[in-house]
């Protein structure tokens, strides 16, 4: 299934590396204006190694991912309304307004999260990819993490149960050189990420995540190993973030400008605009995928600001699976509130 | 109170005056002044140094102190959290900074069944003088796994210490007082709290001692019990009911979970026979929880209504802000609260 740039495809790809550009710096516009709140992870200059990795996923392969996820619920077609009602807090967000920017999901998708804690979504993506092969299911999972990741305790553990039990799933490192303000050099003693997965005897390979056809071509091959063979590895696909952390920090007292002008000279985006000149598409084309994402976005917003804040009087939904308002009946009522009118009488008890 | 071998007179005069300044500079001021009086005292956490800290605690510290005292780690709170153990145990005084409370989570091994265990598993041969400093603090969106507030699961673990300040003066003074105890403290700090501004002492050798409750109001008609920002709230709501209902309440701050000044807890409560005891975090085991059973032990025959409680309401912390606020232990929450204990409200 490898796409070369010749494959018509390939416009529909730049597409969404449009798409996420233009949502990212509406998100940065809505969170400035107060409208989205929380921590907000912005992937602007990650989009190649995004959607390349996408791409390389079977309709029914799973993807998990850390917080910086609003690229990789729109590459895997969650819908933009969907996302920006998140964002915004909405009911009709893809996690209904619960969740916001860190915690996407869309289970339609096989897409399983967004979390915040940094390695916390590793083990999970092994433990999705054993119940793959409890169920002799023909599939495997991405998972996504950061640089800064790959030095907590939950990545070796991760990779050796996975290698150990040969599970089908490929652990994605996005090296966008830095954890917050921490560069790999400063935070790693092995700063060629992928050579750790040598420890494990799994394959370890590094791509640059700016290259769009690189990185297809790499994560595909990866992916079907680890669906055919159950060969589980590591990918470090290298790029760079071009805003801050995340929206509340500027970016600069550990990097300089120079270097972020640098890295913005290699826009992924342009990059992939030139290959897609070189084989032959128009610059018409080009424009109207990029207005066609100018749209998406717009319409995203627009949903999102019409679509009302989830019931107050809901707000313990989904904390207890349906049913369990039988175990916390006996819980009396009392100081501040009884667990049970708390939980299912509404949310606040009084 | 708690007193280690290394404390100085508490209630020394303050030659140096006061100064106000933020929370933060507080807590600055006391990393400070201790590592300028210890060469033992250290700092080490996750974006300490080159960022100078991800809520600016640290700021400035590794220019003066250089990069052997204040120290960036990879991001790993098991191990160099564990590594201020091992560290602290040779008789060194590390300072772990940890970006939030609920990062500890991932380095509870160490905190619990390491750092606590220290100084009786092996029959107080060895100490483990090691300062946790991490903030804490719901209410800026930040969801489930960002927003949460589990103090009385560490304030319940023997072998801990746990200080809580809710204002700079105590921020600077406890701080202190956490690094010159032998002791594992955990030092709960908050980001709502972090921009507040405060007199604070300058003397370096004034803290605040480790096990004593303050009276952060004098009244007479009801006591809250709390720490943290829950202080803060609970301040403004008595100001709040002062003048809208004449009510008089007293706010007890505990400044310390454990050990806890249950001494002053109680005085308080004999003298207003009601009590509303406040956290930011879920109430169902929490602090308020064991308050309520200290204060019904100590104070049954001064009681005129039972105990009451206020906290966070028992879901993971939705995202959307309206659900958010209707979660959270707000002044609104804490005003209902006392205005219907002392029957002024159905
Ligand atoms: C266990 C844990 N420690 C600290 C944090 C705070 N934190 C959030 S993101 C981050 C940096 C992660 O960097 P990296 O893995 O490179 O991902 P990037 O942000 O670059 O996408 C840190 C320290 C956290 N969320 N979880
Ligand atoms: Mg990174």
């Amino acid at each position: 299934m490898t796409i070369t740039a010749s494959d018509p495809k390939l416009i529909g790809l730049y597409g969404s590396m449009a798409l996420i550009r233009a949502f990212e710096e509406e998100a940065e516009r809505q969170y400035k204006a107060a409208r989205i709140g929380g921590y907000c992870h912005l992937s602007s200059g990650q989009e190649a190694a995004t959607v390349g990795t996408v791409e390389a996923l079977a309709e029914e392969d799973l993807l998990v991912t850390g917080y910086r996820c609003h690229g990789f619920a729109l590459a895997r077609g969650v819908p933009a309304e969907a996302v920006m009602a998140e964002l915004y807090g909405r009911r009709d967000g893809c996690a209904h307004g619960r969740g916001g920017s860190m915690h996407l999901l869309d289970v339609s998708r096989g897409y399983y999260g967004g979390w915040g804690i940094v390695g916390g979504q590793l083990p999970i993506a092994t433990g999705m990819a054993l119940s793959l092969v409890r169920r002799e299911a023909p599939q495997a999972v991405l998972c996504e993490l950061g640089d800064g990741a790959v030095n907590m305790g939950a990545w070796h553990e991760s990779l050796n149960l996975a290698a150990v039990w040969r599970l089908p799933v490929v652990f994605l490192v996005i090296n966008n050189l830095y954890g917050m303000g921490t560069s790999v050099e400063r935070a790693s003693a092995e700063p060629d990420l992928f050579k750790r997965a040598g420890s494990y005897r799994m394959t370890g390979e590094r791509v640059d995540g700016d290259d769009l056809e690189a990185v297809i071509e790499a994560s595909s091959r990866l992916l079907e190993e680890a669906r055919s063979e159950r060969r589980p590895a590591v990918l470090e696909a290298v790029t760079y973030r071009y805003r801050g952390h995340s929206v509340a920090d500027a970016g600069l007292a550990y990097r300089t400008r120079e270097e972020i002008e640098e890295h913005r000279q290699v826009d992924p985006l342009e990059r992939t605009r030139t290959l897609l000149r070189g084989h032959g598409v128009s610059a018409e084309e080009i424009e109207a995928a990029d207005r066609d994402a100018a749209a998406t976005v717009l319409r995203a917003t627009e949903f999102a600001e019409s679509n009302p804040a989830p019931d107050v009087d809901r707000l313990a939904t989904g904390v207890y699976a349906p049913g369990s308002d039988a175990q916390f009946e006996r819980m009396m009522p009392g100081s501040p509130f009884g667990e049970r009118e708390l939980v299912f009488g509404g949310g606040l008890g009084r | 109170m708690s007193a280690t071998t290394t404390d100085p007179p508490v209630a020394a005069p303050a030659p140096a005056g006061t100064e106000t300044m933020t929370y933060r500079e507080a807590l600055r001021l006391a990393m400070r002044q201790e590592m300028e009086r210890d060469g033992r005292v250290f700092v080490m956490g996750e974006e300490v140094g080159l960022f100078d800290g991800s809520y600016k605690v640290t700021a400035g510290l590794l220019e003066d102190f250089g990069p052997d005292r204040v120290r960036d780690t990879p991001i790993s709170e098991e191990g160099f959290l564990g590594a201020g153990v091992g560290a602290a145990m040779l008789g060194e005084r590390p300072i772990v900074e940890v970006m939030t409370l609920n990062f500890v989570l991932v380095a509870m091994d160490q905190v619990i069944n390491h750092a606590a265990k220290v100084g009786a598993m092996f029959g107080g041969e060895v100490r483990c003088p090691l300062v946790i400093r991490t903030p804490n603090g719901a209410g800026n969106q930040l969801t489930a796994q960002h927003s949460q507030s589990f103090d009385g699961w560490f304030a319940g673990t023997p072998g801990l210490k746990v200080v809580a300040p809710a204002n700079p003066a105590d921020a600077k003074g406890l701080l202190k007082a956490a690094i010159r105890d032998d002791d594992p403290v955990l030092v709960i700090e908050n980001l709502p709290i972090y921009k507040e501004k405060g007199e604070v002492e300058l003397d370096p050798e004034l803290i605040t001692p480790i096990g004593l409750a303050a009276l952060a109001r004098e009244g007479s008609d009801l006591t809250v019990v709390s720490h943290s920002f829950a202080t803060v709230r609970a301040l403004r709501v008595a100001e709040k009911l002062a003048a809208e209902h004449g009510v008089s309440l007293e706010v007890v701050d505990l400044r310390s979970l454990r050990p806890l000044d249950v001494e002053t807890v109680a005085a308080s409560v004999a003298k207003t026979n009601r009590a509303i005891c406040v956290e930011e975090g879920w109430p169902t085991y929490g602090v308020t929880a064991e308050l309520a059973a200290r204060i019904q032990y100590a104070c049954f025959d001064d009681l005129d209504a039972p105990v009451e409680r206020v906290g966070m309401a028992e879901v993971p912390l939705p995202y959307a802000k309206e659900l958010e606020l209707a979660a959270m232990p707000t002044e609104g929450r804490i005003e209902a609260a006392i205005l219907r204990q002392l029957e002024l409200a159905p």
